[in-house]
């Protein structure tokens, strides 16, 4: 059975629809990318499988259940995790209270978790007591997934993860997803543009055009950036 | 020697006085960004339940400390329920719709109880301080503000309830997406917000006594001290109603409570034209 199912998807801003019949599905384990540009679907995409978007046809399951009609909390608690665009992080929080802040709602000791998740952030260390605000652009995308796995989501879904990094967090955060990958924690639906960081780490790209998912790119060309660059029309 | 002593406690009075007055709209304005405009007959309601329950032969204390709170906390989680939730983001209707609650408690308190003021006696007497004679009374108010700062703080700071509140109060679409029910958090911040207005209100009941129409006379002060503390709910509450307080009691005391009522109102003013954003807004920024 697929994790997440997503079938004749359609999703509007108002009167003004943005996704047109999105068909796909995401077993577990595996890493989906979505590549499209600018204002193709692909953040709608996420917000309407999270609940932020309304639906307006077709429907979404998760291990099975139709997510039709369920809050954003309760798809939360049922193991969708968003990393949003632009992070989201609260910016007076300290850091390590915005990593307590994805537990508040488990009986669970917050403690050990966020010790655990740590370990895959050592950079994190360094800046517990440290507001979220004040922390660079790249910091925040770090506790942003750290924040989000301390959920420990059955699905991730990675909004633009790289949008405005320095290149050095971005290869600390695709190290980070791989040793997570690989572990088969966690299963991940990623929206990109970086070709190669979605190449590098995805099982399966799709490409989304407004607003339709219409192309699966061949696996055997994902190493190939190049030629998926080609199969995008993006320039060279 | 005296006299200053005395000063001094009539000071941290008129501060701790602003302090329990205003915590209430600083949790629910702060928090929530709902202008409470029926936040003087919340303190009135508390008042009523206070002097009535006590009327009634119920002790004093467990009215003040415990049913005021109790039974404003649950009035204002109805109030949060079948009102306040509707109007959530539409600052201009929420407050229209609790000056219109404002209004309907104001007639219903007269047509129940009647157009006057009704009290009891101070509790506890009073304290010799050389040839002044002090309430007694005073000092519990001072310790009931400090308590309560203290353990507003305390929650916020140290509890999982706390973290939630601050998190969805930053930004309730993510603390949505971390699992939190954010409706439930307006919910309980609204009806905890109420129940320390309640607190306030039975706690002050026998200070001034009740009559209907006692909230236009608080809902002023409580305003002011909100507004000029700015965003920061504790840091806020705190510093505001120390500088206003002060500065208030202060000129009572050097000319009269009329001008002392003036000096609050010229403070704010001016503390409001050089600091838009209140105390908070440029100070304290990081605080709670």
């Amino acid at each position: 059975m697929s994790l997440l199912e997503v079938k004749g998807l359609k999703a509007a801003y108002g009167l003004v629809p943005a996704l047109h019949q999105v068909d796909f599905n995401v077993q577990p384990g595996e890493v989906v990318g979505i590549l499209g540009h600018n204002g193709m679907g692909k953040t709608t995409l996420l917000r309407a499988i999270m609940g932020f978007v309304k639906v307006t046809g077709g429907e979404i399951t998760f291990e099975g259940d139709n997510l039709k009609g369920l809050a954003v909390n309760a798809r939360a608690r049922k193991g969708l995790g968003l990393v949003p665009q632009g992070r989201m992080i609260f910016p007076t929080l300290s850091v390590r209270e915005n990593l307590e802040s994805g537990i508040a709602t488990s009986r669970e000791p917050s403690e050990p978790i966020v010790e655990e998740i740590l370990e895959l952030f050592p950079r994190l260390t360094r800046l517990l007591d440290r507001a979220g605000g004040a922390l660079s652009g790249g910091e925040q995308q770090l506790l942003a997934l750290a924040r989000c796995l301390c959920r420990r989501p059955k699905l991730m879904l990675l909004d633009e993860p790289t949008e405005g990094i320095q290149p050095s967090i971005i290869d600390e955060i695709s190290d980070t997803l791989k040793t997570l990958t690989a572990k088969q924690d966690i299963t991940i639906v990623l929206v990109e543009q970086n070709l190669d960081f979605i190449t590098g780490l995805s099982d399966r790209v799709y490409a989304i055009s407004n607003g339709v998912l219409d192309r699966q790119i061949p696996r055997e060309q994902l190493t190939d950036s190049k030629a998926v660059s080609e199969f995008m029309g993006f320039a060279a | 020697m005296d006299y200053v002593l005395i000063i001094v406690i009539e000071m941290l009075r008129a501060i701790s006085w602003l302090v329990l007055l205003a915590s209430g709209l600083a949790i629910i304005f702060g928090m929530m960004r709902v202008i409470n405009f029926a936040h003087g007959e919340f303190l009135m309601l508390g008042g009523y339940i206070t002097i009535m329950s006590h009327n009634a032969g119920v002790n004093l204390w467990i009215a003040m400390l415990v049913l005021a709170p109790l039974c404003v906390g649950i009035f204002g989680i109805l109030v949060e329920r079948f009102i306040i939730r509707f109007l959530y983001g539409r600052i201009l209707d929420s407050l229209l719709a609790t000056w219109g609650l404002s209004l309907l408690m104001v007639g219903g308190v007269t047509l129940v109880f009647g157009n006057t003021v009704q009290g009891v006696s101070t509790p506890l007497g009073g304290v010799s301080i050389g040839a002044y004679q002090v309430p007694f009374y005073n000092f519990v108010l001072i310790g009931f503000a400090a308590v309560l700062m203290l353990a507003i703080w305390s929650v916020l700071k140290f509890t999982k309830a706390g973290l939630i509140a601050r998190a969805t109060m930053q930004n309730p679409d993510m603390a949505e997406t971390l699992g939190i029910r954010t409706s439930w958090v307006y919910m309980a911040t609204f009806g905890i917000g109420s129940a320390v207005t309640g607190l306030a209100g039975g706690l002050l009941a026998p200070l001034t006594g009740v009559v209907p129409s006692m909230g236009v006379n608080f809902v002023g002060q409580s305003f002011i001290t909100v507004i000029t503390g700015g965003a920061s709910m504790i840091a806020g509450t705190l510093s505001a109603s120390t500088l206003l307080g002060t500065i208030s009691q202060g000129m009572t005391f050097l000319t009269g409570p009329v001008y002392g009522d003036a000096a609050l109102l010229l403070t704010a003013l001016v503390l409001l034209r050089v600091l838009p954003q209140g105390i908070t807004g440029r100070i304290f920024k990081k605080s709670l």
